[in-house]
C-alpha cells in the first residue's frame, strides 16, 4: 500500500529516519481512503506552518511513512473524513495553528476552550482575541435525548488525586448511554514552548509532557534529535534509556493493576501492589537519582550512570518482584468477587482496537498485535527482543492481564539486559549545528503505549517544531466506546484499566 | 488470600517513622502559621487535592503518600472527594488557564477556615511552563497560598515533612502504629 501510495514521490532529504514525502491533494485523498480501508495505521496528524503532516504505518510490511501537505493557503483537506481517530488531532490542528481542515465533520474546539489570551497560538501570526478575559464560550455536547435518559456531568476536578478533564454521561437509570469527554484543561502550550528553543531546554520541558512516562518521552525526543542529526550514543547509554523504560513500565503497571483492583473495592491488591510500586521507584531512585527518572535520559546519551551499587539494587528490586509478584497474580486470578467486575466490563472490540490503530494494553488486550519495541524495533530491543503481550478479549480483565504479561516480560528482560550491560561512556556532546535544517522522527513504547516525536531543527540548532503525540489520543475515543452499556459504577474501572494521559493529549 | 492475611499479620509493618527537618524545600507566608491547623482543628486535616494543569507527577507522589510506606492517615491527614468536605487544597500545576475557573471555585466551594499548600516547582511560578501563553503561573496569582513545598516532584517523604511542620506535629508526637496494638 505504501508502495502504491507513494512509490515515485522523491523523499523530504532533510528528514532522516523513515521518510517523509510531500504529497498532492490526490494522494492525501488515496491516505484517507486506505486507512479508512485499514490498509495503514495512523501514527499521529500534525499542523505546522503552512503544512499538515501525517504519521503512517503498515503492519504488512512493518514500515512508517510522514506525508505532509501544502496548507500555506490556510486550508489542508481532513483525513477525518475518511477515518474518525483523526478527528480530534484535526481539531487541535485547528486550535492551535487556525488551519482550516476541509471536510472535518466536528469543528468544535477540542484544546482551546476560549480562555487563552491569544488565538491560533501556533500559527506564524496568532490573533489576539477581543473579548474580555476570562469569560468562556459555551462548548455543545452532542445530543442524547429520550424520555427516561438524564446527564451526569463530572469534573473537570474528580474525586480523586488525578489529572482534570470533564466527562459528561448520559444515562439510562443506571446504564450508559452514552460518555461524551471534554479535555484540554491541563493544555500548557507545551509546542509553542518548544518553538526556538536549544536542544537541551527541549529536553527538559519534553521531559514534563506526563510526568508518567518522563522516560518515554525523553528517550522519544532524543531518538528523534539524534535520528535527525544521524547521531548514534554509546552503546551503554542506549542499555541504560531501556533499563530506564522498563522499570518506569513495571512501576506504572503495578500502580495500575492495584488501583483498578481498588476500583473493585479490592483494597488489599491495592496494598500490596503499591508496596512493590514504592520499591520499584525506590531502587530507580537508587540506580539513577530520581524516583521517576526525570532528565536522565538526555540528547547524546544518559545523565547518570549505573554504578556497580546501583546494578546490584536493580537486581534486588527483580528478585523481589519474582518473589512477590506471582502470589499476587494469583490472588487476582482467584478472587471471584474481584473477576466478576473486571471480566466482560468495558470492551474495545477488536475491530475499533484496528480502527484506532490503539495503542499499548488497550490495543493488545483486543488482539491488535502492536508494539514499538516489536514492530519497529530500535536499540537495544534489536539485538535484545521482548516478547509481546497478548490477548483478545479486550475487556478490563484483559487489560489487567496484558499488564501482569508485560511486567512478567519486562523482569525477565531487565535481568537478561542488566547481565549484558556494555561498558564505557554514558554520553557524547551533539554537535547540534546541522549544515541544513534537520528533521527526524521517533516511536518509543511507553507503558501506556507508543509515544510519537516529530522534530525539525535549524541550523543554528534550535528547535524549529517538535511535536509530541501521547498514545492517549488514540485511546481516549476508545474509552467512550468502551463504556457504552456499562453501569455508571463500572466507569472508574474501565477508566483505571485504560489510565489514559490527560497532561500528555492537552499539552 | 488467607495465608497472606495471617502472614501478614505475623511481620511487622513496612510503615516508617517520619522525622522532621530538611524544610529547605517549604516555603511559608508567615511563621503564625505553623500549628494554626491543629490548634484550630485539633488531629484531623481533611485534604482536596486539586491538578490545576500539572503533568502528573506531583500526582503520582501524593498518591504514594497513601502506601504502606507513608501511610499518612496515620497523622490524621485524609484525602477527601469533595471541596466541601476539605480542611486545606493541596494544589498543583503551573495553574493554566483553561484550569483557572475550576480552581477559583473549588476554593469557593471550600469551607472556612481553609488552607492551601501550593506542591511542586510548577505551583511556585518556577517551573518550565511559566512562560506560556497557556499558563497564569503560580497558584498564588489565582488563591491565597499558606505553604510551598517545592520539588520537581516533592518526594513522597519531602511532602509528609511538609504537612507535619504545617501541623507543628512531630513523628515522635504521633503514635506509631507499631506501637498502638489494642
Amino acid at each position: 500500500m505504501l508502495k502504491a501510495l507513494f512509490g515515485d514521490l522523491p523523499r523530504v532529504s532533510s528528514h532522516r529516519g523513515w521518510p517523509r514525502v510531500v504529497v498532492e491533494a490526490a494522494t492525501w485523498r488515496g491516505i484517507g481512503e486506505a486507512l479508512r480501508e485499514g490498509k495503514l495505521d495512523l501514527l499521529g496528524e500534525w499542523g505546522d506552518q503552512g503544512a499538515v503532516h501525517c504519521a503512517l504505518y503498515e503492519l504488512a510490511t512493518q514500515q512508517a511513512i510522514t506525508a505532509s501537505i501544502d496548507a500555506s493557503t490556510g486550508k489542508a483537506p481532513s483525513l477525518a473524513v475518511f477515518h474518525a481517530p483523526a478527528l480530534r488531532l484535526e481539531r487541535a490542528i485547528e486550535d492551535l495553528f487556525g488551519i482550516d481542515m476541509v471536510g472535518l465533520p466536528d469543528h468544535r474546539p477540542w484544546l482551546d476552550h476560549g480562555r487563552w489570551p491569544l488565538r491560533t497560538p501556533l500559527a506564524q501570526a496568532p490573533s489576539a482575541v477581543t473579548r474580555s478575559a476570562g469569560q468562556s464560550e459555551r462548548y455543545h455536547f452532542l445530543e442524547a435525548e429520550g424520555p427516561s435518559l438524564h446527564q451526569i456531568p463530572v469534573g473537570p476536578v474528580h474525586a480523586g488525586i488525578i489529572e482534570p478533564g470533564h466527562f459528561r454521561f448520559t444515562a439510562s437509570g443506571e446504564m450508559v448511554v452514552r460518555l461524551e469527554e471534554r479535555l484540554g484543561y491541563t493544555h500548557k502550550g507545551i509546542e509553542r514552548l518548544l518553538y526556538d528553543k536549544t536542544i537541551d531546554e527541549g529536553a527538559r520541558i519534553v521531559a514534563r509532557v506526563s510526568g508518567d512516562s518522563t522516560v518515554a518521552y525523553s528517550f522519544a525526543y532524543a531518538r528523534a534529535l539524534e535520528a535527525a542529526l544521524g547521531f548514534h550514543p554509546p552503546p551503554r547509554a542506549l542499555g541504560l534509556r531501556a533499563i530506564m523504560a522498563e522499570l518506569e513500565r513495571i512501576a506504572n503497571h503495578l500502580g495500575d493493576i492495584g488501583a483498578i483492583c481498588n476500583d473493585a473495592a479490592f483494597s488489599m491488591m491495592h496494598a500490596e501492589c503499591g508496596i512493590l510500586r514504592e520499591d520499584t521507584l525506590r531502587a530507580s531512585a537508587a540506580a539513577f537519582g530520581h524516583r521517576l527518572m526525570m532528565d536522565r535520559i538526555v540528547p547524546g546519551g544518559v545523565a547518570t550512570d549505573l554504578t556497580p551499587v546501583g546494578q546490584e539494587m536493580l537486581l534486588a528490586l527483580t528478585k523481589g518482584l519474582r518473589r512477590q509478584f506471582p502470589e499476587l497474580i494469583e490472588l487476582y486470578d482467584n478472587t471471584a468477587s474481584l473477576q466478576d467486575r473486571t471480566v466482560g466490563t468495558g470492551v474495545v472490540s477488536a475491530a475499533l482496537a484496528a480502527e484506532f490503530a490503539a495503542p499499548g494494553y488497550v490495543g493488545r488486550a483486543s488482539g491488535r498485535s502492536f508494539d514499538a519495541r516489536v514492530s519497529l524495533p530500535y536499540t537495544p530491543y534489536d539485538t535484545l527482543p521482548i516478547e509481546m503481550a497478548a490477548r483478545t478479549e479486550g475487556d478490563v480483565d484483559a487489560r489487567v492481564w496484558v499488564r501482569i504479561q508485560e511486567i512478567e516480560r519486562s523482569i525477565a528482560w531487565l535481568e537478561a539486559t542488566l547481565a549484558a550491560l556494555p561498558r564505557g561512556p554514558i554520553h557524547s556532546t551533539i554537535v547540534a549545528t546541522p549544515d541544513t535544517t534537520a528533521e527526524g522522527s521517533a516511536l518509543v513504547e511507553g507503558f501506556r503505549g507508543d509515544v510519537f516525536v516529530y522534530v525539525r531543527i535549524s541550523p543554528a540548532g534550535r528547535l524549529e517544531r517538535c511535536h509530541l503525540r501521547d498514545p492517549s489520543w488514540f485511546t481516549w475515543p476508545l474509552l467512550e466506546s468502551a463504556i457504552e452499556g456499562n453501569i455508571v459504577a463500572d466507569f472508574p474501572l474501565c477508566n483505571k484499566s485504560f489510565n489514559c494521559s490527560y497532561s500528555g493529549q492537552d499539552l | 488470600m488467607r495465608k497472606r492475611l495471617f502472614r501478614n499479620l505475623l511481620n511487622s509493618p513496612v510503615t516508617e517513622p517520619v522525622v522532621e527537618g530538611a524544610n529547605e524545600i517549604l516555603e511559608t507566608t508567615g511563621t503564625e502559621l505553623r500549628g494554626a491547623i491543629s490548634r484550630t482543628l485539633g488531629r484531623s486535616l481533611a485534604i482536596r487535592e486539586v491538578d490545576a494543569g500539572s503533568c502528573n507527577g506531583c500526582e503520582l507522589e501524593i498518591h504514594a503518600l497513601g502506601n504502606a510506606f507513608y501511610d499518612v492517615e496515620r497523622f490524621g491527614i485524609r484525602f477527601v472527594a469533595s471541596p466541601r468536605h476539605a480542611d486545606a487544597l493541596l494544589v498543583t500545576g503551573p495553574v493554566t488557564h483553561n484550569m483557572r475557573e475550576a480552581l477559583e471555585r473549588t476554593y469557593a466551594a471550600t469551607p472556612a477556615p481553609k488552607w492551601v499548600i501550593a506542591v511542586g516547582d510548577c505551583s511556585s511560578g518556577c517551573g518550565v511552563f511559566a512562560d506560556s501563553y497557556a499558563c497564569v503561573g503560580a497558584v498564588s496569582k489565582v488563591i491565597p497560598v499558606d505553604l510551598v513545598v517545592r520539588g520537581c516532584p516533592p518526594t513522597p517523604l519531602d511532602l509528609l515533612q511538609g504537612l507535619l511542620w504545617l501541623l507543628n506535629r512531630s513523628a515522635t508526637e504521633v503514635r506509631h502504629p507499631v506501637a498502638t496494638g489494642p
